[in-house]
């Protein structure tokens, strides 16, 4: 049983523990001690029904949990009302513990971390580390994380969309720390996939399968980005890829359409290109206007002036990035890739260099500093 | 989610509205200022929002590489004026606009006479890894 395997199993057992009358806090607190019992019994002993197993220990430490008096006897109240042994849905409950993690009225960062421990059973220590925070101050996210929610009933489903913003939060973060976060989003994403029927659910996970495709060949081994253009199409996962479109052309059949499905499809566009000089930019453009209608994102309007410039020439393209606000983030960089294709390198050198002062990450910063170098020898 | 520098200089940054040298504040007064940083950096350790923070001696010494076999050179130990940073307090907050109303509660510790310093703190946003997605 390796650890995908059984941090897969949690959701399911924190929402055994809750429907059975534990408090969400307590209970996730006894189901991550029942995972470190598991890490160490399971390698000798191992059980025949590992999710049984577990909702049987955490149960125990739930009730254990409780020594005071008072919660003695309400340990003895809840003993008398466990539910009688029976079927039920155990992706009914990972669902709602989704929705719970993902509740509006937690910031994104809390939520973050609410749903990477009890729905993707990371240790605190190891979320820490993916964010490059202390392990305290992760620790107390996630239990004012907890406070927060402790009041919210499990009840009927909410906004799938929250769900989804946080889920592609953790997908966005990438792979900074000892736990791949991008994989780890995959993951929860699948899982969420198969207990829920709906087409955008279908479309984060086929967009984050392929960006997931490309990511190979997104950075040289030293770390330096690579373009989308000059990326080697071989070291793209051909077999990713294929799981993505086939996800996005079933969930666009179903013609209702949202951003994550119109995002999908500009990857799929990408993905589907032999070469670069091959993607097929009036298309983009196209579901980049569809984006737009979706969504009032900036970021949106700014990927479709490079579209426009691929697809009408890098004229029509900067008349699109003129009608945008300059102070976007990767305006300039945009600018300085137009006016490179427009035949003025001296411009462009200029603007690759400011747009490498304004870059928010390092990567990025190098990137753009290279291309001001690279005219600039001329 | 993104890490925020806060760093208070001792020179380089622009005067502070209540500008007395820390020497001439009643002992109290310095009490009361620490006690402001220490509950204000408690508070984000509360809030899961506090990453780090350190103080600096207040001498800083700029060293150079001057050849092949040769000692390094420094300009200290007394240093022209420059900037000087006297510490910093690192912050990991969900948006920028979070990150400026905190450098402005930090910027309120009180100084002379129990009145807030208004000292200018200067906010950096760390450079990040690049997100999964860019393109």
């Amino acid at each position: 049983m390796n650890d995908a395997v059984l941090r897969a199993l949690v959701p399911a057992v924190i929402g055994v523990l809750v429907r059975r009358g534990a408090d969400f806090a307590t209970a996730e607190d006894a189901v991550q001690d029942a995972l470190v019992e598991a890490v160490r019994v399971w390698p000798d002993d191992p059980p025949r029904d590992p999710k049984g197993w577990l909702v049987t220990v955490a149960w125990h430490r739930f009730l254990d949990s409780a020594r005071a008096e008072s919660a003695r006897r309400r340990r003895e109240e809840l003993v008398d009302g466990e539910p009688e042994p029976g079927p039920v849905s155990s992706a009914d409950d990972t669902l709602r513990l989704y929705f719970l993690c993902a509740h509006p009225s937690l910031t994104p960062s809390s939520a973050v971390a609410l749903t990477l421990r009890a729905v993707g059973g990371l240790t605190t220590r190891q979320i820490a580390r993916a964010y490059l925070v202390p392990e305290a101050t992760m620790a107390q996210r996630v239990s004012r994380a907890k406070r927060t929610v402790a009041a919210e009933r499990l009840v009927r489903p909410g906004d799938v969309a929250t769900v989804l913003r946080v889920l592609y939060l953790v997908f966005n973060e990438g792979y900074s720390g000892e736990v791949d976060l991008a994989a780890e989003a995959i993951r929860l994403t699948r899982q969420l996939a198969t207990g829920i029927d709906h087409p955008e659910v279908a479309g984060l996970l086929a967009l984050m399968l392929l960006h997931q495709a490309r990511r190979a060949a997104r950075t040289t081994p030293d770390g330096a980005l690579v373009p989308l253009a000059e990326q080697d199409r071989g070291l793209w996962d051909t077999r990713l890829i294929a799981e993505g479109v086939g996800i996005l052309q079933a969930a666009l059949a179903r013609d209702r359409l949202g951003e994550y499905q119109a995002q999908a499809a500009v990857a799929a566009l990408h993905a589907d290109a032999p070469t670069a000089e091959e993607t097929d930019w009036p298309q983009i453009v196209e579901w980049y206007d569809e984006l737009a209608l979706l969504t009032e994102s900036p970021v949106v309007r700014l990927n479709r002036a490079v579209a426009v410039g691929e697809a009408d020439g890098p004229r029509v393209g900067l008349a699109a990035l003129a009608e945008l606000d300059e102070t976007l983030p990767r305006y300039t960089a945009v600018a300085a890739h137009l006016h490179e294709r427009d035949g003025d390198p001296a411009l462009a050198a200029r603007l690759y260099a400011e747009a490498a002062h304004k870059a928010s990450s390092l990567a990025e910063r190098d990137h753009l500093t290279r291309q001001a170098a690279r005219l600039n020898q001329r | 989610m993104a890490k925020y520098l806060l760093l208070k200089h001792y020179r380089g940054a622009p005067v502070a509205v209540n500008d007395v040298p820390m020497d001439r504040w009643a002992p109290e007064e310095i009490s009361a200022h620490v006690k402001y940083m220490n509950d204000f950096a408690d508070r984000l350790k509360e809030t899961g929002e506090f990453v780090d923070a350190q103080a600096l001696a207040p001498e800083g010494t700029f060293v150079r590489y001057d050849g092949e076999g040769r000692p390094p050179v420094t300009d200290g130990p007394f240093a022209e004026t420059k900037d000087l940073i006297a510490g910093w307090m690192l912050i990991d907050v969900d948006s920028y606009e979070r990150a400026v109303d905190l450098a402005g509660e930090l910027s309120a510790a009180p100084g002379a006479n129990g009145e807030p310093i208004h000292e200018w703190l200067e906010l950096r946003p760390f450079l990040t890894e690049p997100s999964t997605v860019t393109e």
